[in-house]
């Protein structure tokens, strides 16, 4: 029999401390629906998904009414549009914000091309829609992934979302821009992931699949406040019990909605995703451990451990384990976050330090509006280089602050939250990105 | 066996766990286990039952709750047992 203790901890965990399944997503097949007349193809993806997640959002309610644990999104994921598409995709991405709507889940993502080695026509149509689309669309999100450890960065594609970053952010500027919050570069993306912007269904995966999130770094943060000052050894085994615990909820949640909707389970995704609400900060669990701001010396280690402890905890509590697992550090989302990048002590290079040793990247991050697009392509470049040699996924989300500078404020609402606007270093770099062509993917022996 | 919790908080008065015990017979719940406080006037009760008596789904049974919450005055939540099992039992 479970004691009260063991209940009331449980109970704590969810109304104090913010514990939540961040997500159920539902990723669908969509290579069945290509079809060479645009609008035909846009009616086959709109039918299908509203018949696949028909009970998705229902069943999640129920699920969260049951249980009595908050599912904050339900979402879609979906087959990479540029595996779809034939000609214009702009219909799809129509249809597929479309149905979103009608099925009534938070988000859908898959407005995606994956061009780490190079671009196929779909590709480069997708990539040239879609600052339009992210413009037109609210429910939709995009991913481009750039680069792998096992094709190297593609250097022209890199050129390119520098430009389209820019563009969406022009094009949403009169929200702060919005679309650039849907829009994520990835190197090395995965194909399970449930979290957004870079959800997608990828080829490998089955014709459905229930992917969930979990998080609650606010569970973490106050179970590191009982061991105030004791060793790291002892931080890093509390992070794992409490992971743990966290994940085992994920993989109640993912079995239960797998069995209702009679969809296989595919895997948790073990990440502590933050939310600007005080108490649920990633930045607060490194403070937690004696950082006075994160950003501070011992902030890329602190970081480590507890996405290394994260990992390890939760591991063990789920039959499959997969997605972006990890400490999130998205900048926006996250108060502690906010806090440390107003005050100074968090600047871009440190959130690049950072990312080497978390999942998943720069991300949500505003930049001054004047940033030119040779430098966003940098900053991609920086990124997927750490990814492809690491062998890890990293990813850029950042939001040129259109008519702001360094120090000004941009407000998306919702989850996406507020951030300053973060200094970018302004030497030049337009030689460099004017290359293009491939890097190299890094040899993976001699490692050193 | 589906097995769910219901706690029940709020201040002490007379009935408390007559009024509910009443009501989840009246559904034909059985009840497994009862723990019982109170702090500071305070009433904490925590009931393990078996829904699966009831024959209606979770929703319904919630909903005939309420009245109960409404005439005692008092928070009563119900969720499923699997959660605690899920996350403190291996």
């Amino acid at each position: 029999m479970i004691e009260t203790g063991e209940i009331l901890q449980t109970m704590k965990m969810i109304q104090e401390e913010n514990f939540d399944i961040r997500t159920i997503t539902l990723g669908i097949n969509l290579l069945d629906c290509s079809h060479p007349d645009a609008n035909k193809c846009a009616q086959r993806v709109y039918d299908k998904i509203c018949k696949k997640a028909e009970h998705l959002v229902r069943t999640g309610e129920e699920i969260e009414t049951e249980f009595g644990i908050p599912i904050v999104n339900k979402r879609i994921s979906v087959t990479p549009v540029s595996l779809i598409c034939q000609e214009d995709p702009r219909p799809i991405a129509r249809a597929l914000d479309h149905a979103a709507e009608s099925v009534g889940v938070n988000f859908l993502g898959g407005y995606s091309a994956l061009m780490h080695k190079g671009a196929t026509l779909a590709d480069e149509r997708i990539l040239a829609s879609i600052p339009e689309v992210l413009s037109e669309t609210k429910l939709l999100c995009s991913s481009v992934n750039v680069a792998s450890s096992r094709s190297g960065i593609n250097m022209n594609a890199v050129r390119e979302m520098g430009e389209i970053i820019k563009k969406t952010a022009e094009m949403t500027a009169d929200h702060d821009g919005l679309g650039c919050a849907k829009l994520v570069v990835f190197a090395n993306a995965v194909e399970d992931n449930p979290f957004m912007a870079g959800a997608f269904c990828g080829v490998g995966e089955p014709e459905c699949a229930i992917n969930v999130g979990v998080s609650g770094p606010g569970v973490v943060k106050v179970a590191l406040e009982s061991v105030r000052g004791q060793p790291f050894d002892i931080i890093a085994e509390t992070i794992k019990r409490t992971a743990f615990k966290i994940t085992r909820v994920g993989q109640l949640v993912a079995r239960e909605a797998s069995q209702r909707l009679n969809i296989p389970f595919g895997i948790v995704d073990l990440s502590l995703a933050p939310t600007p609400a005080r108490g649920d900060s990633v930045a607060h669990i490194l403070t937690e451990m004696g950082l006075e701001m994160a950003g501070a010396p011992g902030t890329t280690a602190a970081l480590a451990l507890l996405n290394d402890a994260v990992k390890k905890g939760g591991v063990m509590a789920s039959n499959h384990v997969g997605g972006l697992s990890g400490a999130f550090i998205p900048v926006s989302e996250d108060i502690g976050m906010i806090e440390a990048a107003a005050d100074g002590a968090l600047s871009l290079e440190k959130l690049e330090a950072m990312t080497c040793v978390c999942s998943v990247g720069l991300d949500m991050i505003a930049i001054p509006g004047d940033t030119s697009a040779s430098a966003i392509s940098g900053i991609i470049a920086d990124e997927a280089a750490i990814g492809v040699v690491n062998n890890k996924t990293t990813a850029v989300r950042i939001i040129p602050a259109v008519g702001k500078k360094a120090g000004d404020r941009v407000e998306f609402g919702g989850l996406l939250g507020y951030a300053p606007v973060m200094p970018v270093n302004t030497k030049g770099n337009e030689a460099f990105i004017a290359r293009g062509g491939r890097i190299p993917a890094p040899l993976h022996s001699l490692r050193n | 066996m589906t097995k769910a919790l219901i706690s029940v908080t709020g201040l002490d008065t007379t009935g408390i766990i007559a009024s509910v015990a009443t009501k989840l017979s009246e559904m034909n719940i059985n009840i497994l286990d009862i723990t019982q406080t109170i702090l500071d006037g305070y009433f904490t009760m925590m009931m393990v039952v078996d829904l699966d008596g009831a024959n209606m789904d979770f929703e319904e049974i919630d909903k005939r709750l309420q009245p109960v919450r409404e005439s005692l005055k008092m928070s009563i939540h119900m969720q499923r047992m699997d959660i605690f099992d899920a996350m403190h039992r291996i």
